[in-house]
C-alpha cells in the first residue's frame, strides 16, 4: 500500500481519508489551520500560495494531495525553523515591506528558495526568481531591497526607522 | 455645563461614560474606570482611543479599516504624538466599529488621515493633560511647571520624573479637560510624526498569522460559495442542485432569489459544505440555466464605435461654457484635435472577496475585510429587516481594497447563506467570481479640440466627454466631469459637454476615482498643445498655473496653483529636465490634483524599434501637507506608481452580451518585479493640514509616461492601455 503521509514543517500528517484532488493550499488552510499560505487566483499565476516542496518553491493551489506522498513541505509558519524570525522575515519587518501584506508569505517563500540555491543573487537573479509572485500593492522595490539586504548580510534597519514590534526589535539585536 | 457634569451613568462594564460633543458633532467618548484597579486585568486608564495597561504599555485603537494604505499604523501615531508617548510602549489594536464613538470609519477617498486628524490629536492631548495634572497633584506643584517627555511627566525645577504607567490610575480620576484647555505639540517637537515607523502588523504578516478576512474561523463554521449569473441581474430558471447536494463534503445547495438589487444581493445558487475545497469543487459542477431575457446585452466593441459616432455632435449635458470658445478657434494660430479613450477596469485586490457571517435568532454577527463597515451594517439592517443595533461587525484586515470593498455585496451574500443554514458560514469567492462580479471603473471617451493663439498660449479648449451610466440618469461612479476639473477652471475660453452610454454592469470607485482616467486625457492633451505651440512643456504648464492662488478663492480644499507649481518644478528638477537625450530616449511630465493632494510625476524612458519601453526612472513630487509616517507615505506613492504603470501598460477588461471576458490574472497581467523601474519620491511638506497618500500619486503617472513616449519615438498614445497600440513595458 502506498504511503499517504506527508511532512509539513517537520510534522508528519496522514491524508488518507481526504479527497486526493484537494489542493495542498486548502488542506493547509482549512484542515491544519496554517492560514499564512494564501488563496489568490487558484490557477498558479499569482504566487500568493507559494510553499516549499522538497525545498523548491511551488504553487500549493495547483498541487493536489495525491502528488505529495512522502514529500517534505515547508510553509511560512515553518520558515524560521526554531527561531522566531528568519533573516528574510527580519529584513521584511525592518524595511517595512508589506502594504496590505496578503502576497507577502508567498513572496517570502519564493525569496528564501532563491537564497538557498543562490546566496549571492544579482538584481537580475532576484527579478527573475521573484517575477512570478504578484503584488497588487506594488511593494516590489522593498522586496528587492530586503532580499539584497539578507544576501549582503547587512541586516540592520536603515537609520531613522522605528521598528514597531518588541519581539522583532529584540531579534534584530536592538537595545530596547 | 462642564464636561464632568455630563457624566451620565455607569455602564455595564463598570466605566463611567462621559460624552462630549467635540469635532463638529463627532462624539469623543471617554471611558473612565469606576474603581481603578490594575490587578484585575482592566486598564488603569481607558478612553475610547487609548488605554494604559497594568504593565505600563499603552494600547491605542486604530479606528479605520486597514486595506494596505497603512492607517492601522499612521492613525495611532497621531494619538501617540499628541499624548507624547514613547512609541516603544505602544501596542495597536483595531477598534470596534462604532460610529457614535469614532465617527467616520471608512477606507475611501484618501480621507482617513484628513478626516480624523483633529479628533485623534484631541484624543492624545486629552490623555497627556490628564497625566500631567495627575503628576502635578502628586508632587503638589503647579501643572504649568510640569512637562511631558516621551512617556514621562517631568518636573522641570526638581527634575522628578514619573512614567505614564505609574500615573495612569491617578490620571483616570482627573476631570476630563475641555477642548479649549488642550495644548498641541509644535511640529518641531514631534518625536513620532514624520518619522519612519514600520507597520504594526508586520510581525504577523511575515509569520503567517491569521489577520485577514479569509483567515477567519469559528467553531461549527461551514464554508460556502455562491454562483451568480454571468450577466448582471440574471435569475435562476433551473439548476442541478439535487445532484450537487449528493457530492462529498457538500452539506446543502440552494437557490437564493436575492433582493432584486444586484448592487446588494443578486440571485444565485449557494453551495455549503465542510471545507472550502468541497464547495469550490462542487461549484464547478453546477449546471444553471439563467433567465437573461430582460437584460441589456452590453458590448464594449459596439460601445467604442458608438462613442466615435456620438463625438460628431456636442454632448447632451453642458459641463461648462465660459468665454467665447468659438471665437478662440476662429482666431487661433493652431488648432488640434484628439480622441482619447480609457478602458473598463476591475479592482482585483489579491484577496478574493470573502466574509464570515452568523445569523442568529435575534442578531447578526459579521467578520469582514470591508472598506465601508458602517455601510455594511446599515444596508444589512434594511436588506434583512433587523435593527442596526442588532448587527455587530468585526473589522478584519483586507488583502487590498482599491475601492472594491466600498461595496459590501459579499457581506450580504454571507449573511443570506448563514440565515438559510442557521449556522456560521464563511463565504469564499473565487478569482473568477471577483473578475466577473466587480463594480468596475467604467471606460470613457473624450473628443478634444484645443486652440493656440499667436503668443503660443492655450486660447480655447473644447471637450465632449462620453461617459457611462448604469441607471439611465446620473454618470456611473467616478465617471463624471465637473466644471472645476483641471484645466477647465484655469482657462478663459472653455466648453465641455457630456453624454452617457448605458451599461448593464455595476460601477465602482477605483483608486483615485475620476482622476485615474481624466489625468491621462487632460495632461496628455496639454502636452499635445505645448508641442503644437512649439513651447517647452514645463514652461507651458507653469504658465497655465499662473500666480499662486486657491482656484476656488477661500476654499483650502481646492487646487492651489502655487503648490502645484512647486511640485511641477521639483519633479522637473529631479528628472533633470532639459538634459541632452540619447536617440529613443524621452522625458515626460504631468501634474494632477486629486484627493486634495498636489502631485507631479516625471518619467525618463527609452523606446526601441519593437516599441518596447524601458523606464529608466520615475520621479514623484508631492505636497499632501506634513507627512505622518515617512515609511508609509513613500511606500504608498511608490505603490501608486507601480499600480499606475501596471494599469497603463496592459490592464483592461472587455464585455460582450453583458458578460466580462477576462477571468483571471493570466488575462489581467499585473506588473511584475522585473518590469518595475527605479522610483524616487520627494515630498514638499507644506504647513496645510495633512491629506491622504493612498491615491494622489497615481493619476499623473500615465500622462507622464505617454508624454515621454511621444518625445522618445514621436507616437502619441491616446488610448489606454498602451498595449493596444503595440507598446510593452
Amino acid at each position: 500500500m502506498p504511503t499517504t503521509s506527508i511532512t509539513i514543517n517537520g510534522k508528519s500528517h496522514d491524508v488518507q481519508s481526504l479527497d486526493p484532488e484537494m489542493p495542498l493550499l486548502w488542506y493547509l488552510r482549512d484542515e491544519l489551520g496554517l492560514v499564512g499560505t494564501k488563496f489568490g487566483c487558484g490557477i498558479g499565476s499569482c504566487g500568493a500560495c507559494t510553499v516549499h516542496i522538497n525545498g523548491l518553491p511551488m504553487r500549493s493551489c495547483r498541487t493536489p494531495l495525491s502528488m505529495l506522498a512522502g514529500q517534505e513541505i515547508t510553509t511560512i509558519e515553518g520558515l524560521s525553523g526554531s527561531d522566531v524570525l528568519g533573516p528574510l522575515q527580519k529584513a521584511w519587518v525592518a524595511l517595512d515591506v508589506p502594504q496590505c501584506g496578503y502576497c507577502q508569505s508567498g513572496q517570502l517563500m519564493a525569496a528564501s528558495a532563491l537564497l538557498v540555491n543562490n546566496p549571492q543573487p544579482t538584481d537580475d537573479d532576484i527579478d527573475a526568481a521573484m517575477s512570478g509572485n504578484l503584488c497588487r500593492c506594488g511593494t516590489y522595490p522593498r522586496i528587492r531591497a530586503a532580499i539584497s539586504m539578507v544576501a549582503n548580510e547587512t541586516l540592520n534597519p536603515p537609520t531613522g526607522v522605528q521598528i514597531y514590534d518588541l519581539e522583532t526589535r529584540n531579534n534584530l539585536g536592538e537595545q530596547t | 455645563m462642564s464636561i464632568e457634569d455630563r457624566a451620565m451613568s455607569v455602564n455595564r462594564r463598570g466605566f463611567f461614560k462621559i460624552s462630549s460633543a467635540l469635532m463638529g458633532g463627532i462624539l469623543l467618548e471617554i471611558h473612565l474606570p469606576l474603581v481603578a484597579n490594575a490587578d484585575n486585568g482592566k486598564p488603569a486608564l481607558a478612553t475610547a482611543f487609548v488605554e494604559i495597561l497594568a504593565d505600563k504599555s499603552i494600547q491605542i485603537y486604530a479606528t479605520s479599516p486597514e486595506i494596505g494604505q497603512g492607517v492601522k499604523t499612521s492613525l495611532p501615531m497621531i494619538v501617540a504624538e499628541e499624548m507624547d508617548a514613547d512609541w516603544g510602549d505602544v501596542r495597536v489594536r483595531q477598534s470596534a466599529i462604532d460610529k457614535p464613538t469614532y465617527g467616520r470609519q471608512e477606507a475611501g477617498g484618501s480621507e482617513s488621515v484628513r478626516a480624523s486628524w483633529d479628533m485623534l490629536r484631541e484624543a492624545g492631548a486629552t490623555v497627556r493633560l490628564m497625566l500631567l495634572r495627575a503628576a502635578a497633584q502628586q508632587w503638589r506643584v503647579l501643572p504649568d511647571t510640569c512637562a511631558t517627555e516621551a512617556g514621562y511627566v517631568v518636573h522641570s525645577t526638581s527634575g522628578r520624573r514619573l512614567h505614564y504607567g505609574d500615573l495612569a490610575i491617578a490620571a483616570a480620576s482627573q476631570a476630563v479637560p475641555a477642548k479649549n484647555e488642550l495644548h498641541f505639540k509644535e511640529k518641531a517637537d514631534y518625536r513620532i510624526l514624520g518619522k519612519r515607523i514600520t507597520g504594526v502588523d508586520n510581525f504577523g504578516i511575515v509569520t503567517g498569522a491569521p489577520l485577514f478576512g479569509i483567515d477567519q474561523k469559528l467553531p461549527g463554521m461551514l464554508y460556502a460559495c455562491y454562483e451568480k449569473s454571468p450577466a448582471l441581474g440574471g435569475t435562476v430558471v433551473s439548476s442541478n442542485i439535487d445532484e450537487i447536494k449528493k457530492l462529498n463534503g457538500v452539506v446543502d445547495a440552494f437557490v437564493l432569489d436575492g433582493n432584486g438589487n444586484s448592487e446588494e444581493l443578486a440571485a444565485g445558487v449557494a453551495v455549503v459544505g465542510n471545507s472550502t475545497w468541497a464547495v469550490l469543487k462542487a461549484k464547478r459542477q453546477l449546471k444553471i440555466r439563467w433567465d437573461e431575457s430582460q437584460l441589456v446585452p452590453s458590448s464594449w466593441s459596439q460601445d467604442q464605435l458608438t462613442a466615435k459616432e456620438m463625438m460628431k455632435r456636442p454632448g447632451t449635458q453642458t459641463v461648462t461654457n465660459k468665454g467665447d470658445v468659438d471665437a478662440a478657434f476662429v482666431d487661433a494660430a493652431v488648432v488640434i484635435e484628439g480622441f482619447y479613450q480609457t478602458p473598463f477596469l476591475p479592482h482585483a485586490p489579491l484577496e478574493p472577496q470573502n466574509a464570515t457571517a452568523w445569523y442568529k435568532d435575534d442578531e447578526i454577527e459579521i467578520w469582514a475585510p470591508t472598506q465601508a463597515p458602517h455601510d455594511a451594517v446599515r444596508f444589512a439592517a434594511t436588506i434583512f429587516d433587523v435593527p442596526a443595533s442588532s448587527i455587530t461587525l468585526h473589522q478584519l484586515r483586507a488583502g487590498g481594497g482599491f475601492g472594491r470593498r466600498l461595496m459590501n455585496d459579499f457581506v450580504f451574500e454571507a449573511i443570506a447563506i448563514s440565515q438559510k443554514m442557521g449556522a456560521p458560514i464563511k463565504l469564499q469567492w473565487t478569482r473568477e467570481d471577483d473578475m466577473a462580479h466587480d463594480c468596475y471603473r467604467v471606460g470613457g471617451f473624450h473628443g478634444l479640440k484645443g486652440a493656440i493663439d499667436k503668443d503660443g498660449r492655450i486660447s480655447g479648449w473644447q471637450d465632449h466627454f462620453v461617459t457611462y451610466t448604469t441607471d439611465a440618469k446620473k454618470p456611473a461612479r467616478g465617471a463624471n466631469l465637473n466644471s472645476r476639473e483641471f484645466p477647465l477652471a484655469l482657462l478663459d475660453n472653455a466648453k465641455a459637454t457630456s453624454s452617457s452610454l448605458p451599461v448593464a454592469l455595476r460601477s465602482g470607485w477605483w483608486r483615485a476615482p475620476g482622476s485615474n482616467a481624466l489625468a491621462f486625457v487632460m495632461q496628455s492633451f496639454i502636452h499635445e498643445l505645448s508641442v503644437a505651440a512649439k513651447r517647452d512643456h514645463l514652461a507651458f504648464l507653469l504658465e497655465l498655473m499662473g500666480e499662486p492662488r486657491w482656484l476656488d478663492p477661500g476654499n483650502t480644499r481646492s487646487l492651489n496653483t502655487g503648490r502645484a507649481s512647486e511640485v511641477i518644478k521639483r519633479a522637473a528638477q529631479e528628472i533633470d529636465w532639459g538634459k541632452s537625450r540619447l536617440s529613443g530616449q524621452g522625458l515626460g511630465l504631468a501634474f494632477h490634483f486629486s484627493h486634495r493632494g498636489h502631485f507631479a510625476v516625471a518619467a525618463d524612458l527609452s523606446v526601441d524599434e519593437q516599441k518596447h519601453v524601458t523606464i529608466n526612472r520615475i520621479v514623484v513630487a508631492g505636497d499632501a501637507g506634513p507627512v505622518i509616517n515617512l515609511s508609509g507615505a513613500e511606500h504608498q506613492c511608490k505603490g501608486s506608481v507601480i499600480d499606475a504603470l501596471s494599469t497603463l501598460a496592459a490592464l483592461q477588461v472587455s464585455f460582450e452580451n453583458g458578460s466580462i471576458i477576462e477571468s483571471n490574472f493570466h488575462q489581467y497581467p499585473l506588473l511584475t518585479m522585473k518590469q518595475t523601474p527605479p522610483i524616487e519620491v520627494h515630498f514638499i511638506e507644506s504647513d496645510f493640514s495633512p491629506t491622504g497618500m493612498g491615491e494622489p500619486a497615481f493619476p499623473p503617472v500615465a500622462p507622464a509616461v505617454c508624454n515621454a513616449i511621444f518625445q522618445a519615438c514621436g507616437e502619441r498614445i491616446r488610448e489606454l492601455p498602451i498595449s493596444n497600440s503595440g507598446f510593452t513595458i
